[in-house]
């Protein structure tokens, strides 16, 4: 285990493209559902909840194994509903591989454009780290982004956002946990909390003429 | 209270449906219910009593044979109510599995989350190809005025053989964030309809600012809509399973 190693997998300056991706906040923003800290707040916790441990658990799957790279594919597609969703998180997927290869040898079994959990798992097995720090990757990286999103759209105070993270850290870790306890089951049996507007809103937000945000 | 129910429908070969099994216990209490003409039945869930209360472990299995046409409804909505505390979460669990040439079209009533119930939903639907399937699903999360009870609703749909939608909602006090922009956003109502196989167009059109029709990575479609009530939810998902080119398969069902 490397700590430094798992630091720079969070790292949101990792050149993989997803400072270009709102996590859906951008949507909720525009139908008025957030409009403060308390808003993002109560938008972080039910992202964490489901589409967190959605992700944790395929990253620490993917990392545990990455010849299940394939089911576990399929299975994120299974979960994932919205056409929106699923096009964003592949494309953030291919750009977490090609940042992920100039690091470190890379297995091929993810294929070209995987969601991003998988190249998350993928780059995580690679590095060296468990499937137990991928996951608290995997789950930091779901409110993380969202939360710069936040400052950039909102104009929010980068001081209160940065709180609200530090008080989300342990629940980030106890949803980490939670999906990684997981990693060995059957993709069916996986974890596969949905959040209802974050499918809805981004089928919209991709109709939008003009966004700051890719999703 | 532990209840057991299961309906078997299957084609008589001359065109129409039979129910070879209906047979259930309160609560799950089955009705076969509408005109005995045309090609399809409608069976109705009748309560037989109050809940599901904590403690309570109900079972519901479906099965549709090939060439038969099902309709399954509920006469009200099901309220799944607090218990005793010291029982485990009420459960219901939904297995259905439909054949290939025949059409399920699964439209209870909303379930509502009283405050401080415990209740786990289960549905396992298994469509072999060329099965149809609608499949709708409504929660409500308290009565007026009400704060939400603990509802997780777990539903895994196959089609051939493949998972097409897997998806858990879970709302009420234990579930983090369930109220906050992501899951709810303040709707206190939601609704999903999952439709599979022939009679199923993937390119809908998106029906609401709060809903969307959204084609499914390996086939199929999810209806999904929010709402601050269940009216709103209902209009979205009605027109669209009342238009659904299975209702009409029940007339043309061959034999």
């Amino acid at each position: 285990m490397s700590l430094a190693t798992l630091l720079l997998l969070a790292d949101g300056r990792l050149p993989s493209g997803g400072h270009a991706h709102s996590g859906g906040l951008e949507a909720q923003i525009a139908a008025g559902r957030v409009k403060d800290v308390a808003g993002l707040d109560g938008f972080l916790r039910g992202r964490l909840a489901t589409g967190g441990l959605v992700s944790a658990a395929f990253t620490a799957a993917t990392c545990g194994d990455v010849r299940r790279c394939a089911e576990l594919d399929a299975g994120l597609d299974a979960r994932t509903p919205s056409p929106a969703l699923r096009k964003a998180s592949r494309a953030q997927g291919r750009a977490l591989l090609r940042a992920g290869r100039a690091m470190w040898p890379l297995t091929g079994a993810a294929g070209r454009e995987p969601h991003q959990p998988i190249a998350l798992g993928v780059l995580a097995a690679a590095a060296g780290l468990t499937p137990g720090e991928s996951a608290v990757a995997a789950a930091h990286g779901t409110i993380t982004g969202p939360a710069s999103a936040a400052v950039r759209l909102l104009g929010l105070d980068p001081y209160a956002v940065h709180a609200l993270l530090a008080r989300l850290a342990p629940e980030c870790d106890r949803i980490a946990a939670l999906a990684a306890g997981r990693y060995r089951d059957p993709v069916d049996d996986l974890p596969s909390a949905g959040a209802p507007l974050l499918d809805i809103g981004a089928e919209h937000h991709a109709t939008w003429e003009v966004r700051l945000f890719a999703s | 209270m532990r209840a057991d129910a299961r309906v078997v429908a299957e084609s008589d070969g001359l065109g129409g449906t039979r129910l070879p099994v209906l047979r259930g216990e309160s609560p799950l209490l089955l009705r076969r219910t509408g005109p005995r003409t045309g090609g399809g039945v409608t069976v109705h869930l009748v309560g037989g009593a109050a809940g599901p209360l904590r403690g309570d472990e109900l079972r519901l299995e479906i099965e549709v044979g090939p060439g038969a046409w099902l309709e399954f409804r509920s006469v009200a909505a099901s309220l799944a109510l607090p218990g005793r505390s010291f029982l485990p979460a009420s459960r219901l669990t939904v297995v259905a599995t439909v054949a290939a040439g025949g059409t399920l079209r699964y439209l209870p009533e909303p379930l509502i989350a009283a405050a401080g119930c415990d209740h786990v939903a289960v549905t396992r639907v298994d469509v072999e190809e060329g099965g149809a399937l609608l499949w709708r699903d409504d929660l409500v999360c308290g009565r007026h005025g009400e704060q939400s009870g603990d509802v997780r609703a777990d539903t895994t749909v196959r089609y051939a053989g493949t998972t097409v939608y897997r998806h858990e909602l879970s709302v009420g006090p234990a579930a983090p964030g369930w109220s906050g922009a992501a899951v709810l956003g303040g709707g206190r109502a939601v609704g999903t309809v999952v439709a599979a196989g022939p009679g199923t167009d993937p390119a809908s059109a998106v029906p609401g600012p709060d809903a969307a029709a959204m084609p499914l990575a390996a086939g199929g479609l999810l209806l999904s809509a929010v709402g601050q009530d269940i009216r709103q939810v209902s209009a979205v998902l009605d027109p669209y399973c009342a238009s659904h080119p299975t209702a009409q398969l029940r007339t043309l069902t061959p034999a």
